[in-house]
């Protein structure tokens, strides 16, 4: 316990910490610029093909983040189409790589929450005059809480995330060693405690976020 | 000279395999108040929605007059996240008028329907019955040629049926074109002109509303209306 509390001090801890929680950040924005719109469409329109789309959309849901490392990672090496950016092992890669882990599960989410209130709503509002896209903003903003639930739910997801973060980051030392890859290799190295300090650490910012989930829930009802 | 509203021609709409409308043929004139009335599943609802462009018809022509502006208010309101006020400027901005206009019209609106207290009030803090005043107020704010309310009474308590019947009842006698499906046949009694009876998606009867309440006019015209008005009516 003393060791903890010692190592809850450590500045090297809570910078891992703040690095986890900037990566997590900078890739769920762009995820959810795109998943926001892309999730829009899917709920109101109407094409051939749909079903096979939405079964592709919950397939990647389901997609082993390694995985994901893995596209990340020959998209971004040296004879990659996208090397020449030379983001590999660098925190860049690491957003990139959180960032495609988590767009389907925001698509899928939005998808998801605004069918049912365009269910509800959409006549209503198609009566008003509201047509395609003001539709879709208008019950996006009316389901704001709701949205604004899914987007902590994808950061929950991609704090949470080691497999892909450790192919495209290489876990550097102060530079891409973020909570999830600094519990794995302190673990390996059988140095438990600064493996256990940021378990702590990681549990109270996922229960955080499921708490104000949560609390958000009803609201969003 | 009547200057019709809208002309339904031969109109057949399915909900799938269903048949909801079936060769309705039905025309309206400006300054009438027309019933729709039937059991559930009518075809009631898919007329007015077919009326507000909602929905297509599977077959048959729908013509409307020039430039009639419509509105339609619903069973049950959708009021978004935000104050009255700004839930009926929206409409109104939906419509295409400018947001200052909107915003300028809403004080009025509310006025005609007694909200006007509660206009800074979020929209989904009010009662079923208010928030059906407020479409109404946004309907009526668009002054439209041809109103069309689906069941507006339908799910509120006596209180707000009065309500709400005593706007529609203004409006009519202000001239404006209404459609209304109900079930209250003493509402329509009280409210409408014209009494439109539809029973599995075929208009059955279609008489003004004197003659349409008149028993053995009914049952000569149309003995399914005549047995549905029975019933209804004891």
């Amino acid at each position: 316990m003393e060791n903890l509390a010692h190592l809850l001090r450590d500045q090297t801890l809570w910078d891992i910490v703040a690095r986890s929680l900037q990566v997590s950040l900078l890739a769920l924005v762009p995820a959810f610029v795109i998943a926001l719109p892309l999730g829009g469409w899917l709920a109101l329109a109407s094409f051939r093909g749909r079903a096979i789309v939405l079964m592709a959309l919950n397939t990647l849901l389901a997609l082993p983040s390694v995985l994901v490392g893995l596209l990340v990672y020959l998209l971004l090496s040296h004879d990659g189409p996208l090397g020449a950016l030379g983001w590999l092992f660098s925190r860049k890669a690491m957003v990139l790589a959180q960032a495609l882990l988590v767009l389907p599960v925001l698509t899928a989410l939005i998808r998801r929450a605004l069918e049912d209130a365009q269910r509800d709503h959409g006549e209503q509002l198609q009566a008003l005059g509201a047509t395609g896209l003001v539709r879709v903003a208008l019950l996006a903003i009316d389901e704001r809480r709701a949205l604004l639930t899914i987007a902590l739910v994808g950061f929950g997801r991609a704090v949470s995330e080691v497999g892909a973060v450790m192919v495209v980051g290489g876990n550097i030392e102060g530079y891409t060693r973020v909570m999830t890859t600094a519990i794995a290799l302190e673990t390996s190295k059988g140095d438990l405690a600064l493996a256990i300090a940021l378990g702590c650490v990681l549990l109270l910012v996922v229960l955080l976020i499921n708490g104000v989930v949560a609390w958000l829930a009803p609201r969003a009802a | 000279m009547l200057t019709p509203l809208f002309h339904l021609r031969d109109v057949f709409v399915h909900w799938g395999r269903l048949p909801a409308l079936v060769g309705v043929d039905l025309t309206v004139q400006r300054g009438e108040c027309l019933a729709l009335i039937g059991g559930n599943g009518s075809g009631k609802s898919s007329l007015l929605r077919v009326v507000a462009g909602l929905r297509a018809p599977s077959r048959g022509q729908i013509e409307r007059g020039l430039a009639v502006r419509q509105a339609m208010v619903f069973q049950r309101p959708y009021m978004l996240r935000a104050s009255a006020g700004t839930n009926l400027a929206l409409g109104l901005w939906l419509a295409g008028w400018s947001w200052r206009q909107a915003r300028m019209a809403t004080g009025p609106a509310l006025q005609r329907v007694g909200l006007a207290d509660v206009a800074a009030q979020s929209a989904t803090s009010l009662s079923v019955g208010q928030q059906q005043r407020l479409a109404l107020a946004r309907a009526w704010a668009m002054q439209p040629d041809l109103l069309l309310l689906d069941e507006p009474t339908s799910s509120l308590d006596p209180a707000g049926q009065r309500a709400v019947e005593a706007l529609m009842q203004a409006f009519a006698a202000s001239g404006m074109t209404m459609v209304f499906a109900s079930h209250n046949l003493a509402q329509v009694q009280r409210i409408a002109t014209r009494v439109v009876y539809l029973e599995q998606g075929r208009l059955l009867a279609d008489l003004p509303t004197a003659d349409f309440f008149n028993r053995a006019l009914l049952a000569q015209v149309s003995p399914q209306a005549s047995v549905f008005v029975k019933g209804e009516l004891g």
